[in-house]
């Protein structure tokens, strides 16, 4: 039953322009399908390179952009049909975590004015005794000591103590689910350590769902439980994160692999095996990783669907397909457009 | 010639705000040979960019250099005249300045960008002869000759940083200084363009500098790696050596913050932060994030040795190990 999904995208797509007399549509979101259940806290991780949709998507869950098709639904209620999207409860149900910890704080003001904000706003607590106590022990739970903290200016504070203080206030509000995008890209490796056990913790310890966008699947597979991987719009790959990334199937994640510089001298990058180039075909019809790939054959000139390889385990690439099945998409990709 | 290629001495660099200063380069001393690739990696604030524009005399006020030398080929760079400077850049020494591929020109296709670096070196080449070195040069870092005609915006961020590769290597100079040359690139294409790199620097007989904080990408693409914390040299080894068996306790709690893609395992960061650079502790800048630091570590400032031949650790503890004191 739908009601014990705590988040569910139905073949939510995201095409950007394309009106009367311009060019095609950039379509920056496929037939993604994605859903949490409310009884099981995960972190799912989405991961690919700039212009896969993993942004596009966590704006999508935060309910700040409309899909074109498909639908949006959270504890049950369409968030678009339903108007939820622009309620008070839905925005303090999904927190976000964003990628710069440098420009979501206002440079003149203590730091203490982003935590007392949305306890203000959301009418959580009026008083300065109560707002102090939650305060200090949102602050507690990510591991930064309150006197450290308390009328400090943004510039005072490393950027991973900043970040933990983003966590701490959407921890504040107890959200059911938080988007986190690349919320340790721009913090300094020492630190990063510091705000991913603080999501973990969020998890296990407050049953608080997460999804986790990243270009980095070394820190995916330290924190995710699942893991999306999308190119060019599309989820080429689902699964347990361990397994896609211990063993990844499709050429596009192999490819992602074998690309992450270890750090050990004694083990180089191996040899290239596909073909060199960036992201480029725009010819929607055919497996979007088609121009790159190694193994490509005839039939990659049309979309292969996602198909399950292993129990939770999908793959969108035709090598997979089982025997009799053509592994075609079934149904043409439908546009509509939401009436404003 | 014998003797290094690059020689810095007692390097200082510091930044004048009010009454405080900030040394965001602290007495550096670095040798870096012919061909060599050498990686410096440190925490944002650690001073490796302050290091990497002070080596051309990028730097602007309020950073100023306060002393030592920075010897290229025998030549000190710091001793060179406005006019001497303006040659010696690019045709010596080339920088692809950190977010290089956004400094490019909008408004100019690449083919005039890149002839207006060859031109203003070499007024000796005729329009025939730039136009064959720039096809020649955009070949040689993996492009086709036609992005010559395009304009930045019509390339991808890998093309439009081998554009800037290609610029570097325009006057074909001894010594080329990357600032994070893929921070902004997919792994991808930041494999293809640190190969690329690579490869023309050997072609030409450079040496490389390369600035940087991902240590996985550093294992790949240097001989020799250099760690710098709160404007301080800790660590300089071999690179082999440094993964294997890092003498310095920073050193040896980044490889293991380091989260794998390869095995599950728990996150271990570095406790603390790296100190400001104008509220130095006492002593070792480390010490209060050191494991094992003992109280000496918060007295004395530990001097780089070299406890190895082509290794040295600013270290008490590493120190003592060696039984140099």
């Amino acid at each position: 039953m739908s009601s014990e999904l705590l988040l569910d995208l139905k073949d939510v797509s995201v095409a950007f322009g394309g009106g009367i007399g311009s060019k095609a549509p950039f379509v920056a979101l496929e037939n993604l399908n994605l859903s949490i259940a409310s009884n099981r806290p995960e972190i799912v991780a989405v991961a690919g390179e700039s212009g896969s949709g993993k942004t596009t998507l966590g704006r999508v869950v935060l309910g700040l952009l409309q899909p074109t098709a498909g639908s949006v639904a959270f504890e049950g209620a369409d968030v678009w049909h339903s108007g939820a999207a622009r309620t008070k409860s839905f925005r303090r149900a999904v927190q976000a975590v964003f990628q710069d910890p440098f420009s979501v704080f206002n440079p003149f003001y203590p730091v203490d004015h982003l935590l007392r904000g949305p306890l203000e706003a959301f009418g959580i607590a009026r008083d300065r005794a109560t707002q102090l106590e939650l305060m200090t022990s949102a602050l507690r739970q990510v591991g930064l000591k309150p006197d450290q903290v308390f009328g400090r200016y943004p510039h005072q504070l490393s950027g991973g103590q900043r970040q933990r203080i983003v966590v701490a206030r959407a921890l504040m509000l107890r959200p059911k689910l938080i988007v986190a995008d690349e919320p340790v890209s721009m913090i300094d490796a020492s630190l990063r350590a510091n705000v991913l056990t603080n999501l973990a913790a969020l998890r296990d310890e407050h049953g608080i769902s997460i999804i986790y966008i990243t270009h980095d699947l070394a820190t995916a597979r330290q924190v995710s439980d699942r893991l999306f991987v999308l190119y060019r719009g599309r989820a080429v790959e689902v699964g347990a994160a361990s397994d896609v990334i211990g063993s990844p199937k499709h050429p596009y994640t192999q490819l992602l692999m074998s690309s992450i510089p270890r750090p050990d001298p004694e083990n180089p990058w191996p040899a290239l095996s596909g073909v060199k180039g960036e992201i480029g075909t725009s010819d929607r019809r055919a497996c979007v990783f088609v121009d790159r790939c190694p193994h490509r054959m005839p039939i990659c000139a049309t979309q292969p669907r996602l198909m399950e390889t292993d129990p939770g385990r999908h793959v969108a690439c035709h090598l997979y397909a089982p025997p009799g099945d053509t592994g075609h998409e079934s149904a043409p990709l439908k546009m509509q457009v939401h009436e404003g | 010639m014998s003797g290094p290629l690059l020689e810095i001495r007692d390097l200082s660099v510091s930044y004048r705000l009010g009454q405080l200063q900030a040394r965001a380069v602290d007495g550096l001393s670095l040798t870096l040979e012919r061909g060599e690739r050498l990686g410096i990696v440190g925490e944002s604030g650690s001073g490796k960019s302050t290091l990497a524009l002070a080596l051309m005399r990028l730097h602007k006020p309020p950073a100023m250099i306060e002393s030592g030398e920075v010897k290229l080929g025998g030549t000190d760079i710091l001793r060179l005249s406005k006019e001497e400077l303006r040659r010696f850049r690019w045709s010596e020494i080339s920088l692809i300045p950190q977010g290089a591929m956004n400094s490019l020109n909008p408004v100019l296709r690449v083919r005039q960008q890149m002839a207006d670096t060859i031109r203003a070196h070499r007024r000796d080449l005729g329009g025939k002869q730039i136009r064959r070195r720039i096809d020649e040069l955009l070949q040689r870092v993996g492009l086709d000759a036609k992005v010559a005609e395009l304009y930045p915006h019509e390339l991808s961020g890998g093309m439009k940083q081998r554009v800037c590769i290609a610029l570097a290597i325009v006057l074909e100079p001894k010594l080329i200084i990357a600032d994070e040359p893929t921070s902004a690139l997919d792994v991808v294409v930041q494999r293809t363009v640190i190969e690329t790199l690579k490869d023309v620097q050997a072609q030409i007989g450079a040496a490389l500098i390369m600035i940087g904080h991902d240590m996985g990408l550093m294992a790949q693409s240097v001989d020799h790696l250099a760690v710098m914390y709160a404007g301080r040299l800790v660590d300089v080894a071999p690179i082999k050596a440094f993964f294997t068996r890092p003498l310095h306790p920073y050193s040896q709690m980044l490889i293991s913050s380091l989260p794998s893609p390869d095995e599950t395992k728990p996150l271990a960061g570095i406790p603390g932060m790296q100190p400001s650079l104008t509220d130095l502790p006492s002593g070792c800048a480390f010490n209060p994030r050191c494991p094992v630091a003992q109280p000496v570590c918060r007295e004395l400032v530990p001097a780089l040795l070299e406890l190895e031949p082509r290794r040295r650790a600013a270290c008490h503890v590493a120190a003592e190990a060696y039984h140099v004191v």
